[in-house]
């Protein structure tokens, strides 16, 4: 199962970011992992939240431009050569990676996973025994 | 059901036009000599007196009025009557700077307010139309203006002035508004959040909307006609020549139908004040023939269009002029090539956006800065850096193209570009020159 990822576009100026957090945090939004992608004129941020309906609903409330895009997660172990091992099924399964970004638990570590071609990837990559996780998986992390 | 207000005169022969104007230009004329010793100086100073003027084949002769006229003789210089017989002012937005206060008596009102009736009427309303007009009212003469034309066409007028819009929405779904009169980037802006409440165009009572007071795109027009269901007809006008309905749109929409009974047309080259023939582009001057407290005799307007006398099907005789490219006082000087807002405009609407933009301009090291602000929407938004890099990439080339020089594209936030009286910001010129 794909995840849905929050993406949402920024100025890039001071104190926008922390105006998405502020609408994110008056709805009591729980902010799963995050990552920011930067050019020089505009920023896109990508997050996993607890609640992707509501986060959705307030940020265009709040006159952002969101959009929601679906990503691979995996958890590994969080020790050395773990992560090596995910990417050797990717290369050898030929899955080209977009962007990735990454957490670490209390046990384990997540590696979340943009894919050209989600459903393919994710269909190869269950073949070899790896399952990615689910939206309540994660927003149970 | 009539589709003139005022059929004898809309649609008066030319000959009958001609013989009206050629009446009342000499009487206007010697009226202003003796009412407004700043316009008689003029005259003097241009060795015309009231007796060279017998007809409009002498207008000519007369001395151009400007902006610059306006600021001189501000506030009473150019009063034809004593205050008392005033009862109304109306101002300019001043956002350039330059705020015009233009006097009204209850005669010039009533010329005026039937000047927006016939808008209104050529726009199919009628008695039975419920006509919001989202004009901001006050100073500036949107609003005064088409709530006092929709009061004489005998509309249900709702006086919601602008801004608010889920206020505008509510009065729009609740009482069945069949007309909207406001600016074009307000209109579109009532549609966005129409469309995002999610009304479809078949919800929205709305049939005609009359939309003027900026320069708009035929773009724009198309989109504003599909978002709301509606035919959208311009408006064309100016304060210094009384507000809104100097011209206005007819069902046909081949330029619009100038009030010639009231405003004489001319079109003269900008750089040399000679007049040209019919059918030639240049800059827009109008007299204003039978106004009393404020009448201001061959006025430049700094709109540059084009005038045409060729037969109308809608049966209306007066000329009609096309839409302004721009108010000279819209169009930038950038790099040494003109830029008209509304060609930026159309550049964003074919690519895909909503016309929200701003142009900020300004200079480091002599040389000129041109930015344009365009505000995102989700349909533009995608989660791919490249993706929305080459789409930015595809604005700065379309733009390139149409104008001839540089513009750096940077794209913001929806609802950030600042919006007054429902008037759009377009232009910001940082450039001290």
């Amino acid at each position: 199962m794909s995840v849905n990822q929050v993406s949402v576009f920024l100025e890039n100026k001071p104190g926008t970011l922390n105006k998405l957090t502020e609408v994110l945090a008056t709805n009591k939004i729980n902010i799963r992992a995050l990552s920011l992608a930067e050019t020089s004129e505009f920023g896109i941020v990508r997050m996993l939240v607890n609640d992707v309906f509501e986060a959705t609903t307030v940020l265009k409330e709040n006159n952002f431009v969101a959009t929601l895009t679906p990503v691979l997660a995996y958890a590994i172990a969080d020790e050395a050569g773990d992560l090596n091992k995910l990417l050797q099924h990717f290369t050898e399964a030929n899955v080209n990676i977009e962007y990735m970004y990454a957490f670490a638990g209390k046990t384990r570590a997540y590696m979340i996973f943009r894919v050209n071609d989600t459903k393919k990837a994710e269909a190869i990559l269950k073949s070899k025994g790896l399952k990615s996780l689910t939206q309540e998986e994660i927003a149970a992390v | 059901m009539s589709r003139y207000f005022q059929e004898e005169i809309e649609c008066m022969p030319f000959e009958k036009i001609k013989a009206l104007q050629d009446e009342l230009l000499p009487k206007q004329v010697r009226y202003v000599w003796d009412n407004v010793p700043y316009y008689r100086k003029k005259m003097e100073a241009h060795g015309v007196t009231p007796d060279d003027v017998k007809s409009t084949a002498d207008l000519y002769k007369l001395p151009f009025m400007s902006k610059a006229d306006l600021r001189d003789a501000y506030p009473y210089g150019l009063l034809a009557v004593p205050l008392k017989d005033c009862v109304r002012i109306q101002s300019t937005s001043g956002t350039t700077g330059k705020r015009v206060v233009a006097f009204y008596t209850q005669e010039d009102i009533d010329l005026w307010e039937d000047c927006t009736a016939r808008a209104i009427v050529a726009a199919g309303g009628t008695a039975d139309d419920v006509c919001q007009v989202s004009y901001g009212y006050g100073l500036f003469t949107g609003g005064p203006g088409l709530d006092g034309g929709s009061h004489k066409v005998g509309c249900l007028t709702i006086p919601t002035s602008s801004g608010n819009t889920e206020r505008q929405i509510m009065f729009i779904m609740d009482l069945q508004a069949t007309i909207l009169c406001c600016t074009p980037s307000y209109a579109a802006y009532i549609g966005e959040t129409l469309k995002e409440m999610g009304y479809k165009p078949e919800d929205i009572p709305l049939k005609a909307g009359i939309f003027g007071a900026e320069a708009w795109s035929e773009e724009m027009r198309r989109d504003i006609e599909k978002t709301l269901g509606i035919k959208a007809y311009d408006i064309y006008g100016l304060t210094e020549i009384s507000g809104p309905g100097v011209s206005f749109e007819c069902s046909e929409q081949r330029g619009m139908h100038i009030n010639e009974d009231h405003f004489l047309a001319e079109i003269i080259d900008p750089k040399t004040g000679e007049v040209l023939p019919e059918g030639t582009q240049g800059e827009l001057v109008f007299t204003a023939l039978d106004k009393k407290a404020f009448p201001l005799i061959r006025y430049r307007t700094r709109d540059i269009c084009t005038l045409t006398r060729e037969k109308c099907s809608c049966g209306r005789t007066h000329i009609r002029m096309t839409k302004p490219k721009g108010r000279s006082d819209d169009m930038l000087k950038i790099r040494g090539v003109n830029v008209f807002p509304s060609q930026i405009e159309t550049v964003l609407m074919n690519k895909g956006y909503a016309a929200n933009y701003q142009i900020i301009v300004g200079r480091v090291n002599n040389t000129d800065t041109f930015e344009v602000k365009v505000e995102m929407t989700p349909d533009m938004f995608t989660d791919n850096v490249g993706e929305m890099q080459a789409r930015r990439k595809v604005l700065e080339d379309g733009l390139r193209s149409m104008l001839g020089i540089k513009a750096k594209v940077t794209l913001v936030a929806p609802k950030t570009i600042t919006r007054s009286e429902g008037k759009a910001v377009r232009v910001i010129d940082n450039r001290k020159i």
